[in-house]
């Protein structure tokens, strides 16, 4: 496990590094959160006035905690490990005693842990304190609950090891396409779309959303956002975390075949 | 029992093939072809506890492939590979924990980490014990010289300062078995003398097993006491320096310098021309055949010789000559 450990906080030192890129996504992440919370505004006074699915009130905190924790979504390749299937030196993970798979997966668990935190506290800063500061508390991001919270922290964490194993899979995929440029196209649509970042879950139609919610995807931004907003008690969500759970373990134990597949594919060709 | 043993050890890769051109790429969408290449073709030999052997042969002959089985990378196809009672693919992580292997191609540190914090990291993944990787520190670092670069990116070392940590990272957790792939390669000669002493002093004092695969004939004058030579997946030979050189009898080299340096050249009798630039003649000769003596009188009775030296053959043409025979066969 210590070996694992100090992967994944080798990887966390490198990307904390990159302060500027974090600046940067920040302010993007803001603009866009203030123009998708005036899009839902303008549905919301127009459209959904009673019977709404979701009070405004926790479209707002789907926004702003989507916008906060935007770095924990799957949604790209890990370009790291890209270089390194391309040419080759991802073999010499094999030379070091720890398994290979939990090497890759501790270097994604990094990947989408680190720089999120870094990006989520001056969010939840600039949500919570700096809107209502200026006036716009409409806009602001609700307190949570102290249930609210710890769930929230509960279902971030079951978020980060679901997206780590799916960016671990993205990996695998490399040693079959190369490029990645499929998986560079397919994920971003699917794990947006899917995860709810795009549109909350419950505002999707029942028959859909019957089905997303149970899917891998919902842990992702879905399930641990209601949560905080007290959309979802903890009871509720119960089933929904264990599900998650139960996918996480698939997509690690697909991951885990995969890879061996995979080395053995790239042994024969000579790695 | 050898610390190593490798009995008829054979790898085939399939490399996929298309044509050329346009036309080729077509081709290749419905039809790929493959040939198999035999890495390794029958490779086998001994190795034991505490010996340094050079492992040489020109490129493609199998030489990473062989360090790559040994280390537990590479599956063979066929034959036997046991290391330390170990088979090294089967017990992957285990045998990886005791060996040490260096890539001077490549480095195994942390890119954009200190030094220092490569060396912590290896030591969490390794499990070394803290005072024991203290020890084996202060140990590599007053060898190496690194203190230093401790502190330094990786990515800002030279390849030298590079090449002596990853020497370093290489060998904190204390393996028996170091293999060394183009060590020296690209390195300046100052540090390239600093690498083979401390390889030296390694494999006396410490006992550790050095398997070095290199080009420069140098590393293995300055290093080795035995030399196997792969060619086309199979050892041509193995054995101490000195019989490489005897392969081709005690040939000897005579240098000329000629007075005229454009006097045409008779084919002189029991030698062979090894080389001409301008005035500067050699011949290679085997003084079983003709001694020395007679075929400086009968040179200098034909030209007008202005200086000229006998040494014996390098180990380099001797190395040239082997790889030379191996393709024409």
């Amino acid at each position: 496990m210590r070996g694992y450990v100090a992967i994944a906080q080798a990887r966390a030192r490198v990307l904390l590094q990159y302060r500027a890129a974090a600046v940067a996504g920040f302010g993007t992440q803001a603009f866009w959160g203030m123009i998708r919370i005036m899009i839902f505004e303008a549905f919301y006074r127009s459209a959904m006035a009673d019977g709404a699915p979701m009070r405004f009130e926790e479209v707002v905190s789907y926004v702003w905690l989507g916008q906060a924790t935007l770095m924990t979504l799957p949604w790209n390749l890990d370009r790291e490990m890209a270089d390194e299937v391309r040419t080759g030196k991802v073999v010499y993970g094999l030379l070091r005693p720890v398994d290979l798979y939990g090497q890759w997966f501790a270097r994604a668990f990094a990947l989408r842990s680190a720089p999120m935190v870094i990006r989520a506290l001056p969010m939840f800063a600039f949500a919570m304190v700096l809107l209502p500061l200026v006036g716009l508390e409409a806009w602001a991001l609700e307190a949570p609950t102290l249930e609210g919270l710890a769930m929230w922290l509960v279902a971030l964490g079951v978020a980060i090891l679901l997206s780590s194993a799916l960016t671990t899979l993205w990996s695998v995929a490399l040693m079959w396409t190369v490029s990645g440029d499929g998986v560079t196209h397919l994920a971003p649509a699917l794990v947006t779309l899917m995860s709810g970042m795009v549109i909350p879950l419950p505002l999707l139609p029942d028959g859909v959303r019957a089905v997303v919610v149970w899917l891998p995807f919902a842990g992702l931004v879905d399930l641990p956002v209601r949560l905080f907003s007290g959309h979802l008690t903890a009871a509720e969500a119960a089933p929904m975390l264990a599900a998650q759970l139960v996918w996480w373990v698939l997509l690690v134990a697909l991951g885990r075949a995969l890879l061996g597949r995979g080395v053995r594919r790239l042994v024969v060709q000579g790695g | 029992m050898a610390q190593i043993e490798v009995e008829q050890l054979v790898k085939t890769y399939a490399v996929s093939e298309r044509r050329p051109g346009l036309w080729g790429a077509v081709q290749g969408l419905v039809r790929r072809r493959q040939r198999r290449v035999k890495a390794l073709d029958g490779v086998s030999f001994e190795i034991g506890r505490g010996e340094l052997v050079a492992y040489i042969g020109p490129n493609g002959a199998g030489k990473s492939t062989t360090v790559k089985v040994l280390s537990g990378i590479l599956v063979p196809d066929g034959g036997r590979c046991v290391v330390e009672g170990r088979v090294p693919w089967e017990e992957r992580i285990a045998h990886v924990a005791q060996i040490g292997v260096v890539f001077g191609q490549r480095t195994q540190l942390w890119w954009d980490l200190p030094v220092v914090d490569s060396f912590e990291l290896l030591r969490d993944i390794y499990r070394v014990e803290p005072p024991r990787w203290r020890r084996n520190l202060d140990e590599l670092v007053a060898l190496l010289d690194l203190e230093p670069l401790l502190d330094v990116p990786v990515r800002q070392l030279s390849l030298g300062q590079r090449m002596r940590c990853d020497l370093a990272a290489a060998l904190l957790h204390g393996p028996s078995l170091l293999f060394l792939d183009e060590p020296t390669i690209g390195l300046d000669a100052v540090s390239k003398l600093a690498v083979r002493a401390f390889i030296q002093r390694l494999n006396r004092e410490r006992q550790v097993t050095v398997i070095l695969t290199t080009h420069d004939m140098d590393d293995i004058e300055a290093l080795c006491d035995r030399v196997m030579v792969i060619a086309r997946g199979q050892i041509l030979c193995d054995g101490s320096l000195e019989a490489l050189r005897t392969r081709f009898g005690h040939q000897r080299r005579l240098t000329l310098e000629l007075a005229d340096p454009h006097a045409p050249l008779v084919p002189e009798p029991g030698t062979a021309l090894l080389g001409r630039e301008g005035a500067r003649v050699s011949l290679a000769f085997d003084p079983a055949e003709v001694t020395a003596a007679e075929l400086i009188g009968r040179l200098g009775a034909r030209y007008a010789v202005r200086d000229l030296w006998v040494e014996e053959l390098p180990i380099e043409e001797v190395v040239a000559r082997l790889y030379d025979e191996e393709a024409a066969a």
